[in-house]
Order: C-alpha cells, then sequence, then structure tokens
C-alpha cells in the first residue's frame, strides 16, 4: 500500500468519524477575518512615532492575531445553530461535523487567555487589556448579547472590528492617543456600509436564520437609506482625519478618490429599488461591497505610507 | 503487536500532530527571539540592578 493510498484511507476515516483536521481547527480562527485584523495591527504598530523592536512586533502582531482567532473560534462556538441555517456559513467546521461545540468552545478560550497573557508579556499591560476587552466585546457584548436582539447589532458590534489598529498603537507606545482612536473611529464607521451591502445581496440568508439584521427589522428599503447615512458620516471622518496626526497630502489623495467612489455606490445604492437590483443580480450593491475592501485597505495603506515617509522628513503636512 | 508498529489513529491524525508540532516549534523559536530582544534591550536591568536603582 503506497503513502498516497495510505493518506487517502486515513483520510476517508476521519472524514467519516467526524474528525477534525488541523485545518479544520485553523478554520475555527476565520483566518479571512484573521487578515484584516492582522493588517490594521500591523499599521497601528507602524504608524506609532515609538520603533519596535521587530521581533517585539513580530510577537505583538501574531499574538493579536491568535486573540483574534479565538474571538472567531467563541463566535463560531455560539453561532453554531444560526450558521448551519444560513449558506455563507453552513460548510463552517462545527455545522459541517468537523470540530464539536465543547472542542471549539476550549480551543477559544484557551487560546483567548493564551493570546493575552502572551501580549502582556511581550508588550505592555495596556495592549493586553484592549485585546481582552476587545474579544469579550466581540463574544459576549456582540454575538451573545446583541447580534439576536437588535437590528443595530453591525454598528455596535463593529467596534470589536476597530480595535485592532489600536492595540497595535498601545503595543508600541503604551498609551492610548487622538491617533488610534481615529484609526478605531475609521473601522467603526465603515463597518456597517460595508455589511450592510453584504446583507442587501446575501438575500435570505439572514432571514432563514431569523437575525434581526436591518434588512429584515426595517426593510430594505431603510437598508439602502442607512448605507448612504452612513457612508456620508465616514466620508466626512475620513477626510477629515487627513488633517489630523496619521494624515498628510498621501493620505488626503486616497480618501479624496475612494470617498468619491464609495459615495457614488452608496448614493447608487440609495436610488434603487428592489426590482433594478434583482434585475441585474445586485451588480452595484456587490460592487459597493467589493469596493469597501479596497477602500480599508487603500486607507491604511495611506496612513503607513505617511508614517513610512515621516521616517524621511516627507510625512504629513510639516 | 509490536511497539514500533503505528496504530490507525496515528495515520488518520498525523497531519493534526504534525501541525501541532510545527506551531510548537514555532512558538519556541519566537520566546527564544523575544527573550533574546528583551535581554539586548538598552533599558533591559537585571532585578539586582533594578533594587540597586530604587
Amino acid at each position: 500500500m503506497s503513502d498516497a493510498s495510505l493518506n487517502t484511507a486515513s483520510q476517508a476515516a476521519a472524514a467519516q468519524t467526524g474528525e477534525a483536521g488541523f485545518r479544520d481547527f485553523f478554520a475555527l480562527l476565520k483566518p479571512r477575518v484573521m487578515t484584516l485584523v492582522v493588517f490594521t495591527a500591523l499599521v497601528g504598530l507602524l504608524a506609532a512615532p515609538v520603533a519596535v523592536h521587530p521581533v517585539v512586533g513580530l510577537a505583538a502582531i501574531l499574538f493579536i492575531a491568535v486573540g483574534g482567532g479565538a474571538a472567531g473560534a467563541l463566535n463560531m462556538w455560539w453561532e453554531s445553530d444560526i450558521d448551519a441555517v444560513m449558506k455563507r456559513t453552513a460548510k463552517r467546521p462545527i455545522p459541517a461535523g468537523k470540530v464539536s461545540r465543547d472542542e471549539a468552545f476550549a480551543f477559544g478560550i484557551t487560546l483567548a487567555v493564551f493570546s493575552v497573557v502572551m501580549l502582556w508579556l511581550a508588550t505592555n499591560a495596556l495592549a493586553a487589556a484592549i485585546l481582552a476587552f476587545t474579544i469579550f466585546f466581540y463574544v459576549v457584548i456582540y454575538t451573545i448579547g446583541l447580534k439576536r436582539w437588535t437590528p443595530q447589532n453591525i454598528v455596535i458590534g463593529g467596534a470589536a472590528g476597530a480595535f485592532p489598529p489600536m492595540i497595535g498603537w498601545a503595543a508600541a507606545t503604551g498609551t492610548v492617543s487622538i491617533e488610534s482612536v481615529l484609526m478605531f473611529a475609521l473601522i467603526f464607521m465603515w463597518t456597517p456600509p460595508h455589511f450592510w451591502a453584504l446583507a442587501l445581496f446575501m438575500r435570505g440568508d439572514y432571514d432563514t436564520a431569523g437575525v434581526p439584521m436591518l434588512t429584515v427589522t426595517h426593510g430594505r428599503k431603510s437598508t439602502r437609506m442607512h448605507i448612504l447615512v452612513y457612508t456620508v458620516l465616514l466620508a466626512i471622518m475620513a477626510i477629515g482625519a487627513a488633517f489630523t496626526g496619521i494624515g498628510g497630502p498621501v493620505y488626503l489623495g486616497v480618501a479624496l478618490v475612494f470617498n468619491a467612489l464609495f459615495l457614488r455606490d452608496a448614493v447608487a445604492i440609495w436610488r434603487r429599488d428592489e426590482d433594478q437590483a434583482e434585475a441585474d443580480n445586485y451588480r452595484v450593491e456587490k460592487r459597493a461591497f467589493r469596493l469597501s475592501l479596497w477602500y480599508l485597505f487603500a486607507h491604511f495603506t495611506a496612513i503607513l505610507a505617511e508614517a513610512a515617509l515621516s521616517g524621511f522628513g516627507l510625512g504629513g503636512w510639516a | 503487536m509490536s511497539f514500533r508498529e503505528e496504530h490507525e489513529l496515528h495515520k488518520r491524525r498525523f497531519g493534526r500532530n504534525l501541525g501541532l508540532g510545527l506551531v510548537l516549534a514555532g512558538f519556541v523559536a519566537l520566546i527564544f527571539g523575544l527573550t533574546v530582544a528583551k535581554v539586548t534591550d538598552d533599558d533591559f536591568m537585571v532585578p539586582t540592578q533594578q533594587q540597586e536603582g530604587k
């Protein structure tokens, strides 16, 4: 019997028993969300006006990522019932029968404690405390509390995803400052229009799961209006940030372009009705969602560019 | 059954064990790197120096 056939046989046995592989446990950490956490935390860390030893910086980002992953695993533990009925999440490790709920809970709790303690040892108590609060906020306040209770779940829950740059900044400086609060605010204001655009074209998923998403409780017309209002507020905040410590000419240029594009899509979404959206298979809503991902990436890259340029005496408005 | 013969369970869990082993090895390397970074930092003081500094 060859190795290949042995492996195939063992994989088949694992599938039969529903036994989880390494990949399944990794999937519990929500790796796609983790990329956003890693990127924004890295920008927070590098944009800080304090040099960090590369190994300490690497360790900090890694432990922030593990903490974010732990929150993701605990989210999947609590939400396995609604994950099972939503098309988008039905293949996650728990509803797919690969990992049991108890395993996911133990995995998540262990990694949560581990990441906070290790971030404390590697950097400082403030960064670890914000990470601990982020995990608590995402799991207890958002997942267990708000998500099934209020249609504003995304607005308030978005704060959890906004903390990573603040943690990165705190890991470098040991403080919370206006710059890190601005980075927090940027993600906080960006989350609702980003997620509601998704909710518009992932039609039916949240209705089936009984999650009080804005599209379900207030209707799709109201959701379109909400997207526009939040995008306007986001644009004001994002462009205004260009004239603060994290901004500069490069950031301003990026912010003007991307906010103009995002506003264009938000207006288009607001002007459309469901018949028009269904006729072209939610083309504008899907475009806005894709753009929103680039929007955040561009803004944080610009913040990083300003910080890098300041090393040569070129960043900011000075 | 000889001692060296692999149980079916070992084959089935090979991927998981290998992954965990690599993660642990990476963690050891990271802690070593962190230790070197902290000890070679300009601000680093051994406990006796810290007491003298008080």
